[in-house]
């Protein structure tokens, strides 16, 4: 990896404000304390030879080039294992040294194939240029000695080859996938002259333990290690810096392109939430942007059963204006919405809801939060004052105790449970509190403290019960409540949380976690040090999702984890956006900023800037808007990059609805579920090919630039402004930044936000104003944002979703490493070769009790519907509890999920539904008309050959 | 019990010649009453061409008899002193009388699996005092005794000590490398199966010294019979109070463990060890940061061999004053020298350094076994310098050693006699890095393959002059480039060979060459 944008600078950068002065060649260099000689050379502009090392590793001291002199020291040590002290005397190049480089050289080149100008890593190559480097100018072993030539290419890999023929044995990749992803899944086999990089136990790297991370082939200096893209096509000749769009961690990505072509993606080291590292769906997954199935042309229909008409722009847009405009007419103002998506950028999603406040005139605007993260946006902001999550991921590099509540970080979040196992293995403590087995409670170098295995759908008693014994203990920080928190709230919830109900005794019998297990936890966490809470969606998709966020806030204010580097409640977001998506206003009941509509102020405020009268009614949420299709009152829907067909629960009640609007307008960059519903289709733009923000899961408003031009001609925000002008509500911006300008105008948390910004410093965490001009890694340090902290009471409240006779089970959902969300994207990449079907975990108790074999096609029923997917045979659930995914829209997984949901935000309750399974030989019903259904709705309709 | 003791070795090297059939024979004539005696199983005393050393009390002292079969017993045991295998008193025995016993004065005479016979003789008076002094009062006892490590690199242990006891940590480890891997020692073997209470004594004073509360020694898999030994002795100890939460009630913890090493040389070079005892590939860490600030799982930790170790406790008995008397210039106390190879008598030799090279290998081994001259000895494991006889006049002694381009390292001597050929032993050495090599640093991963190619080359007469120069440069780009001692120290052998036998590289041989092993 040599992009221009990405530098190495050999060792790590060494955090700290002393500072040594040294002398390297002459030079007088000043750097902090603890820096490598190599790097300090480096920062000089002095270029030791290397090959061993690379700034994303610690130092290591193989391969034995960087050798310096040092005056008053023997022998000739290595510059990057070692240290600079003050006064230092360094000469980098002598007679002696460079004897010594040319005699390693010397070694290396001995074995390894001479086939530089076909090589795939010609032009980017550290053997090729250090042997240049050195004045290497014969080989005097010759080459007929003991040799790697013959080595067996490894092809397994979608992605990237393994090549042992060209292998250097410096261990970086053993080293990435040790340090920066925390597998250990490479390992140097045998010893000596046999040391060799092995996968697993000398499996292929399909085969073993590897995630495919990419950061083995970041890592490699040599095309030992080669992305398959450049293999193909060869090196690439510019960059683009940008943002990752898959989760919510927000990695930072150099685009590495061959003209309009991108050859390969690979992480920014200068990423502040991913460090130079990456995951499988980041690095590799990007190739959906040029699949053949994405729709570059606007389409229209009459009906959904016609076949699809490619349009021009000016034909789709003028329709959905015509549309929309006929049946605000006809059924009111209020018959129309429009959903923002979180794969958007910030500035697109800002438009729409702003077109749908300014343009159709009502508060009908909402996100796909409203099914993920909703109740996090609701709780937190009730407790501490603002909808986000209160650290930098950095902060957990300096956490004791970390406590992991209904997340998956490693397959949801691979990057960022990179750094917490980092962590972990540092020594932090480890809190799991999971129905499923999930990888952290045993991964390398990795076990969970506790790993509390709840009944789905009992988060509330559980977090009740650890609280009730940190108060009952005398385990609190009564410092801290006294000083921060609301001293009547706080009486009020202390009478509560010591209520006998709240015993771990007592919830046992509720959550099936033993009383000892729940009271070492809370222990742990309220005395083992800083202790942060990172939780998901198995905490905010319940009935008492929001409930539970409080609980979870209660704890830590309870506690004192809040307002310091180390601690807090911090959401892990399922997508790229969702934090902006949600900042942005997307709410029926939220300006941007999280605003009420009804606060005359923010409204008046933003009447003057867009020119318009607001509506001061909350507008309807998703499900409402949904509610009131099938009641007839609501009729048309602009949906922008989100699936809610098949994401939100209970398909059937959501296509019904789709069917009865007269004009659904889908913006995608494939035909998806939803877009079988739809009469207009308009092609969206990947994130390749504009410009634009995403804000992570930390609050991190990060830059994505446009690589490539949009394929369909228009970048998504350029879809919205046309869709306004034709609607008769004028938007006039010629880049995103203008949309940011506007933002940041408007919106006090952002006042210090805007692209100069950002492409000066990075990315920056928001609130960034005038308080806090460079952003705000922590929050509520010192005081919260609503003032004092509120401890809310969070009683236990049982879901309506019960097991019985007829549904004895419970179905959970979640996700894996390879596949995102609703698949629209990481299926249409290589990355169905590790999951090509979504399966249903089966515990082995459950399976024999209904003869179910692993592999056996089952069906799963609930009170909602049917549908039917392969069986597997499971520890990692417990009996009782039966999981699976939703990547692939045949599963139906939200065919069975049920319509329960949040008590405060409507966020569905996915992750209990009371199921039976059993045997069948068939698909359901379900899936054999979706089947029919769907190449019926995605025709598109013949064009006349334009020859 | 009776009062008559009959001591036969339980040491692995007399095994290895028959000790444990001795043992049962003796044995089996007590129990059928042919002799009023009670059999002890005691360390060796390291005369090796004695083995099986049979030793009988007597009241003028031990009378010993060997080499000793079997068959042999009951005639001893009728004939006693008139016996032809009776070598008189062992401690008249010139070879034992010469030496100046410290750290072995107790193997091969106590019951090492006695911790009252241990303090009988001496054992746990150096603890003692130590649990009287205060750790910084320890580290300058240690450092003025002028103690240097014993397992090759000769770094003083006080230095050390106190590097680890100045380190800030609330966890710190007193390691104990056991994992003796130079071709021809074995003190560390015969210490830790005829006194091992020794070494325990030795690691608690280390412990007390630095702030240390565990101890692991890290012993070679291929010592089965000293693991029993030490395990056992570990075992005792913890029983009787001397190792745990209250080392012989004075309110300090100390404890230890024992881990069996992973079978590679390499893993007796510090920073393997540690790797290799945190239960990863023996791979050598770069340096620094030393082990005395983060070693084991990256606490500062003391990493001695056993000899040093073993020293400690009878200079915190006796004074370091006591133990700085032996020895010479900055090589001070006793060397335990393991003499090996194509020699006469072959054993332990423990002296004050200063002794020179000829008086071991002449009149303690008593020239070569097959009573041809002496060609070359090799001093301090297969990486150190061959010398040549007319260099053996030099003294025993660090320093000494150093100037001519040797080392003593581990303190083991294998003699050769004029058979060898030392173009063969130079290209072994090469060998033997690249077998061991554990594969990180590119000049020992490659080069010491590419130096076996290369003198392959020489072997079959392939522009040897050429060849040579090559081996040459390899040996300047390993010994300054490598990564550790394996690397870093495998020219010493090399170049030694080549520059003090330039004749066994001259002539290339015309005739088809003996096949090589090749690398595996």
């Amino acid at each position: 990896m040599t992009a221009s944008l990405n530098p190495d600078y050999g060792t790590p950068a060494r955090p700290g404000e002393a500072t040594v002065q040294l002398e390297i060649d002459g030079m007088a260099v000043r750097v902090p304390e603890g820096t490598s000689v190599m790097r300090a050379a480096a920062l000089a502009g002095v270029k030791v030879p290397k090959l061993c090392a690379t700034d994303t590793l610690e130092a290591f001291g193989s391969c034995r080039l960087c050798l310096v002199e040092i005056e008053g020291k023997r022998g000739t040590p290595a510059s990057c294992t070692t240290s600079v002290e003050p006064g230092m005397k360094v000469a980098t190049q002598t007679d002696r040294l460079a004897k010594l480089r040319r005699g390693v050289m010397e070694l290396y080149i001995s074995d390894h194939p001479l086939d530089c100008l076909t090589c795939s890593a010609n032009g980017d190559c550290e053997l090729q240029d250090m042997a240049g480097a050195v004045g290497l100018r014969e080989v005097r072993y010759g080459f007929d000695g003991a040799n790697h030539l013959e080595a067996e290419k490894d092809e397994s890999n979608p992605y990237f080859t393994f090549d042992p023929s060209k292998c250097i044995v410096c261990s970086r990749c053993v080293r990435a996938c040790e340090e920066q992803q925390g597998t250990f899944a490479l390992t140097i086999d045998g010893r000596g002259f046999a040391s060799h990089v092995a996968a697993g136990m000398d499996e292929d790297f399909l085969g073993s333990e590897c995630v495919s991370c990419g950061a083995c082939v970041a890592a490699c200096p040599t095309a030992t290690l080669m992305e398959k893209s450049v293999v193909e096509q060869g090196q690439p000749e510019r960059e683009v810096a940008t943002t990752c769009a898959y989760c919510g961690v927000g990695c930072s990505f150099v685009a590495e392109l061959q003209g309009d072509r991108v050859v390969r993606m690979t992480p920014h080291k200068d990423g502040k939430a991913n460090h130079g590292h990456s995951c499988v769906k980041g690095r590799f997954a990007w190739g959906y942007a040029t699949h053949p199935e994405r729709v570059t042309k606007p389409m229209v229909r009459a009906s959904i059963h016609e076949p699809w008409r490619e349009v021009s722009w000016e034909e789709a847009i003028g329709h959905v204006a015509s549309e929309f405009t006929r049946i605000q007419a006809r059924h009111g103002r209020g018959a129309v919405g429009g959903i923002t998506s979180s794969r958007c950028t910030n500035e697109e999603t800002y438009l729409v809801q702003k077109l749908v406040r300014a343009a159709f005139g009502n508060n009908n605007t909402d996100t796909c939060a409203r099914v993920c993260h909703s109740p996090t946006g609701y709780g937190l902001k009730t407790a501490f004052g603002t909808s986000a999550g209160t650290q930098d991921f950095d902060s957990v590099m300096e956490s004791d105790v970390i406590v992991v509540i209904g997340a998956n970080p490693t397959d949801a979040h691979p990057v960022f449970a990179s750094q917490m196992k980092r962590r972990l293995r540092q020594g932090a403590k480890l809190i799991v509190i999971d129905p499923r087995r999930i990888d952290l409670v045993r991964t390398p170098h990795v076990k969970a403290a506790h790993h509390l295995q709840l009944r789905p759908g009992t988060n509330v008693a559980l977090v009740n019960a650890l609280a009730h014994v940190v108060v009952s203990e005398g385990l609190m920080d009564e410092a801290f409540v006294a000083e921060r928190c609301d001293q009547e709230d706080l009486a009020v919830w202390r009478e509560f949380i010591l209520r006998p109900e709240n015993a771990p005794e007592e919830t046992e019998a509720v959550t099936g976690v033993p009383a000892e297990s729940v009271r070492a936890a809370a222990r742990l966490y309220a005395g083992g040090g800083r202790a942060a809470i990172y939780y998901g969606l198995g905490v905010t998709e319940h009935s008492q999702g929001t409930t539970m966020v409080m609980g979870m806030a209660n704890l830590a204010m309870a506690t004192g984890n809040l307002g310091e580097p180390g601690v807090g409640i911090n959401p892990l977001r399922g997508q790229n956006n969702v934090q902006g998506s949600c900042d942005m206003g997307s709410f029926p009941h939220e300006l941007p900023g999280y605003r009420h509509v009804s606060d005359d102020a923010t409204r008046a405020l933003f009447e003057a800037a867009w020119g318009v009268e607001l509506d001061p009614e909350p507008g309807l949420r998703i499900p409402n808007m949904l509610d009131a299709a099938i009641d007839g009152s609501f009729k048309g829907l602009y949906v922008q990059g989100e699936d809610i067909a098949q994401s939100d629960p209970n398909t059937k009640h959501v296509t019904a609805a789709l069917e009865a609007m007269e004009c659904v307008v889908v913006q995608d960059l494939f035909l998806n579920e939803t877009a079988s519903y739809a009469h207009v289709f308009l092609p969206g733009a990947s994130f390749l090919e504009k410009d634009g923000t995403f804000t992570n899961a930390e609050r991190r408003i990060n830059r994505v630039r446009r690589a490539i031009k949009p394929l369909a001609g228009m970048a998504d925000w350029e879809v919205t402004v046309a869709l306004s002008n034709a609607l008769g509500y004028p938007m006039h911006y010629d880049h995103p930044s203008e949309i940011m300008d506007e933002i940041a105008r408007l919106t006090p948390t952002f006042a210090g936000v805007s692209y100069d910004r950002l492409d000066r410093v990075g990315s920056v965490q928001w609130p960034c104003n005038d308080a806090a001009p460079e952003g705000t890694p922590v929050m509520h340090v010192g005081g919260f944002a609503r003032g004092k902290g509120k401890l809310m009471i969070t009683a236990y409240v049982p879901t309506e979703e019960r097991t019985g006779p007829r549904f004895p089970l419970l179905l959970t959902t979640g996700r894996i490493l390879t596949q995102y969300n609703v698949g629209a994207q990481s299926r249409r990449t290589e990355n169905p070769v590790w999951h090509a079907e979504d399966v249903l975990d089966i515990h082995a108790h459950d399976a024999e009790n209904r003869g179910i074999r692993d592999g056996d096609r089952v069906a799963l029923i609930s009170r909602t519907g049917e549908t039917a997917l392969r069986a597997r045979i499971s520890d990692r659930v417990q009996p009782g509890v039966v999981y699976t995914t939703f990547h692939h829209p045949e599963s139906g997984a939200n065919v069975v999920t049920t319509e329960h949901s949040d008590w405060a935000t409507n966020c569905p309750e996915y992750k209990v539904t009371a199921v039976e399974v059993r045997q069948t030989n068939r698909w359901s019903d379900w899936q054999a008309e979706h089947d029919v259904f769907r190449r019926a709705t995605t025709k598109v309709g013949k064009v006349e050959a334009a020859e | 019990m009776s009062a008559r003791r009959i001591f036969v070795p339980g040491d692995a090297a007399a095994l290895s010649v028959g000790a444990e059939a001795v043992a049962q024979a003796v044995a089996q004539a007590i129990a059928d009453g042919a002799v009023d005696a009670t059999l002890v199983r005691t360390g060796s005393r390291g005369l090796f061409w004695l083995e099986p050393l049979v030793e009988i009390d007597t009241p003028e002292g031990r009378l010993g008899f060997g080499p000793v079969g079997p068959a042999d017993v009951p005639g001893i045991l009728a004939e006693g002193a008139r016996h032809p295998r009776c070598v008189g008193l062992v401690e008249d025995i010139p070879y034992l009388a010469n030496q100046q016993r410290l750290t072995f004065a107790r193997c091969g005479v106590v019951d090492p699996a006695s911790l009252a016979d241990y303090e009988a003789h001496g054992g746990l008076a150096g603890l003692r005092r130590a649990l009287a002094m205060g750790p910084g009062d320890i580290v300058a006892e240690v450092t003025e005794s002028g103690l240097r490590g014993r397992g090759g690199a000769g770094f003083p242990t006080g230095v050390k000590w106190r590097t680890v006891a100045d380190a800030p940590a609330a966890r710190k480890y007193i390691v104990c490398n056991a994992d003796e891997g130079d071709s021809g020692t074995f003190a560390d073997r015969m210490l830790m199966e005829g006194d091992p209470f020794l070494l325990i004594e030795g690691m608690i004073i280390a412990g007390l010294a630095v702030g240390a509360e565990t101890g692991f020694v890290y012993l070679r898999s291929e010592y089965p019979h000293a693991h029993r030994r030490l395990s056992a002795a570990v075992e005792t100890a913890r029983a009787a109070g001397l190792l745990g939460g209250d080392v012989l009630g004075s309110g300090r913890a100390f404890d230890m463990e024992i881990r069996l090493g992973a079978g590679a040389y390499i893993c007796g070079e510090e920073t393997s060890l540690l790797e290799s005892l945190e239960g990863r590939r023996g791979e050598v860490r770069a340096k620094p940061p030393l082990p005395a600030i983060e070693g084991l799982f990256g606490r500062p930790t003391v990493v001695n061999n056993v000899l040093s170790l073993a020293a400690v406790p009878t200079i915190l008995a006796e004074g370091a004053a006591f133990y700085r008397d032996y020895g010479t210039g900055r090589s001070r106390g006793t060397m335990p020298i393991q003499l090996a190879g194509n020699v006469a008598r072959g054993g332990l030799i423990e002296r004050a350094f200063g002794l020179s090279l000829r008086e071991i290998v002449e009149e303690y081994g008593g020239g070569t076994l097959t009573g041809r001259p002496v060609r070359a000895v090799q001093v301090g494991g297969p990486l150190g310098a061959y010398w040549p006889v007319d260099r053996l006049d030099t003294a025993f002694d660090y320093e000494a050693f150093a100037a001519r381009g040797g080392m003593i390292g581990h303190g083991g001597v294998v003699v050769f006699d004029d058979s060898v050929d030392m173009l063969r032993q130079a290209r072994f050495a090469l060998e033997f890095c690249a077998i061991e090599s554990c594969g990180k640093c590119t000049p020992c991963r490659l080069g010491s393959t590419r130096g076996v190619e290369t003198l392959d080359r020489v072997i079959r007469g392939e522009r040897p002059g050429e060849a040579i120069d090559l081996v040459r440069d390899l040996c300047e780009v390993m010994r300054d480039g490598s990564l550790c001692a394996l690397g870093g120290l495998t020219p010493m052998p090399v170049l030694s060979a080549l520059d003090h036998f330039p004749e066994d590289f001259a002539t290339a041989p015309a005739a088809a060459p003996e096949p090589e092993r090749t690398l595996s």
